[in-house]
């Protein structure tokens, strides 16, 4: 450490702090969020490989039963299951926040002059991109086994980026579990017993007037059920009804609501 | 001058456990305070309230006259903390780490590049600048945490235990450290299980034990009290421990301890004594196997001001 003899190295300095701080710092956040996921891409097994054995399983063991056809089902299946494999994807925000919030490095964003928020922010605009990945890796295997759009190049974006928009805004619940809960294992946990419900509890798998009563009521309305028909209206064409008006007052009023929770969480963390 | 940073009467309790019992720290601008004490003394405690990441149950804590609760943001634009675990991220680069920080200390990104360049050279890092931190040895790392936490030219720097765990050519690279900061002008606040350490590098010492200051002062003052150097005698014949004992009790005036089977320990005032004992020592024809004067261990001070032994806690 031989250029430590030069003092300026060391002499102490204010820093003006410049405008736009937590937008400017959300994004260094995230670009760091970014830079781990890419270091580790063992840690974009789930939103790679499991979509693939989801569709592979539900289309062969379920395609013929309910559709009749495996390419039919193909067809019917893919639209929904991207918005599940996108909001699993999310739930990673959450178990990784609880992981690294142990760790120091936590300790020193908090010792720095940022926004309370600023961290969390960043971890969960930077897993926007395990949702691109999901999407691109989930659409490029569907159509490899077959699956076809019928609809424009717009409307398919369309259906991407609000599929993505939705999972964004509910990966905040998870981030409130993993602020609340003391392991990863528990957010995990926790995250899956909310997730399956809201995920299965759709017509992802078979046709809504194929299901019992009492499942259709909840599946009128889940947000998770709405954004489902709304990426096959937009993907398949057919009729988009009020399904994407749903998905967007959900997913704002889930923001309102779960992000302030979470920073409040955080802040209140050791 | 005026305190670059003061903590009265701080309070801090997990559960039944009282980690801090009404702590009073303070540093004059430009000094380095050393915080002497062992595992479960509060030192951690400590710091993390006065780097904003703790609030205290009672007492106040300011740090350029910010209070550390109430202008917390203030504070942070001041300090630089570098925790007694690693804080760097594992998987990003020297480079990324560095730079991130600086631009989240509002650096503009090319001004934080060149100061993590700045940076990785003052510390030998430059070339694993480009690595990632898990591929790093401890010494880099502690290293890097070093760099880390004066990106932002802090005006005062806590450093926890920052040469625990480093070897000895290493310690004495963060001890250069440390002094080039106090020459910078920078507030340094250091925490150490080592009188050694603390003797090398303080110009104030805080001795804490159970959450609370139990002896405060310059190294002279402290050594005065604690009889500065200790001689220590391991006789080759076990036989010879009780003259040994009394010679070296007689020319000491003190009282001989015995902190590891075979092995006698007493404080002394200086060189001469020592002198005196190896004299003696050769008259009565008593063979040693060691024979040594240094500075008191941290587990001797504590019996010095405390008549009782450091506490190991069972962890
Ligand atoms: N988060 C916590 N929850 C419960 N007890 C804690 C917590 N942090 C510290 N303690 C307790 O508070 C006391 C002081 O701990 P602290 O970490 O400040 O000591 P220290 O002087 O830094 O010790 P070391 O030399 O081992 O780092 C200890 O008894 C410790 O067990
Ligand atoms: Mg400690």
């Amino acid at each position: 450490m031989t250029a430590l003899a030069e003092p300026r190295l060391t002499a102490p300095a204010r820093i003006e702090p410049r405008p736009f701080g937590l937008a400017r710092h959300s994004l260094a956040l995230a670009r760091r969020s970014v830079l781990k996921t890419l270091r580790t891409p063992e840690q974009l097994l789930d939103v790679t490989i499991q979509p693939v054995i989801f569709v592979v399983v539900f289309v062969y063991l379920l395609g013929g039963a309910i559709a009749g056809d495996t390419g039919k089902y193909l067809q019917f299946l893919v639209p929904a299951i991207m918005v599940q494999t996108v909001m699993f994807g999310g739930m990673a925000t959450g178990v990784n926040l609880n992981t690294d919030i142990g760790k120091g490095v936590f300790d020193r964003f908090r010792s720095l002059p940022i926004g309370r928020s600023a961290p969390l922010i960043g971890s969960v605009a930077g897993d926007l991109i395990r949702y691109v990945v999901a999407i691109v890796s989930l659409l490029v295997f569907a159509s490899l086994m077959g699956f076809r759009f019928q609809t424009g190049v717009g409307s398919v974006l369309a259906a991407c980026v609000l599929t993505t928009f939705f999972a964004f805004c509910l990966s905040w619940v998870v981030v409130l579990i993993g602020m609340v809960m003391r392991t990863p294992g528990a957010v995990q946990g926790t995250a899956f017993v909310i997730m399956f419900p809201l995920t299965f509890g759709t017509s992802m798998i078979a046709p809504k007037d194929t299901l019992p009563g009492w499942l259709q009521s909840w599946v009128g309305v889940n947000p998770v059920a709405h954004m489902m028909e709304a990426s096959r209206a937009l993907m398949l064409g057919g009729p988009l009804g009020d399904h994407v008006v749903w998905v967007l007052v959900w997913s704002v009023g889930i923001l309102a609501v779960f992000a302030p929770l979470a920073v409040r969480a955080y802040r209140r963390r050791t | 001058m005026p305190w670059a940073f003061q903590a009265e009467g701080l309070v801090k309790r997990y559960g039944k456990t009282t980690a801090l019992a009404g702590i009073e720290l303070a540093a004059e601008q430009g000094s380095v305070l050393g915080v002497l004490g062992p595992n479960g003394a509060g030192k951690t405690t400590a710091v993390r309230i006065l780097a904003t990441l703790l609030r205290p149950d009672a007492g106040r804590a300011t740090v350029g006259g910010f209070d550390v609760v109430r202008d917390a943001a203030k504070v942070r634009r001041l300090i630089g903390l570098t925790g007694q675990y690693a804080s760097v991220d594992e998987d990003l680069t020297g480079t990324q780490n560095l730079v991130l920080i600086g631009q989240l200390l509002d650096l503009r990104t090319p001004d934080a590049k060149a100061r993590a360049v700045e940076l990785l050279a003052g510390f030998g890092l430059s070339e694993a600048a480009g690595k990632q931190v898990k591929t790093y040895s401890g010494g880099m790392r502690r290293r890097l945490d070093l760099a880390a936490s004066l990106v932002g030219r802090p005006e005062v720097i806590y450093l926890d235990e920052p040469t625990t765990g480093l070897d000895p050519a290493k310690r004495e690279d963060v001890w250069s450290m440390v002094r080039s900061l106090a020459d910078d002008g920078v507030t340094v606040l250091l925490t150490t299980q080592y009188l050694e350490e603390a003797d090398a590098l303080a110009d104030t010492i805080s001795v804490i034990d159970h959450g609370k200051v139990i002896a405060n002062g310059t190294p002279g003052e402290l050594k005065r009290v604690v009889g500065g150097q200790t001689v220590l005698i391991r006789p080759a014949d076990p036989a010879d421990l009780v003259t040994a004992s009394a010679i070296a009790g007689a020319v000491a005036d003190r009282q001989v301890e015995s902190p590891a089977r075979g092995v006698l320990t007493v404080p002394v005032d200086g060189d001469a004594a020592f002198t005196e004992i190896v004299r003696r020592l050769a008259q009565e024809r008593i063979a040693v196997t060691e024979l040594s004067l240094r500075l008191p261990s941290l587990d001797e001070v504590f019996f010095t001001l405390t008549g009782h032994h450091t506490q190991q806690e069972a962890a």
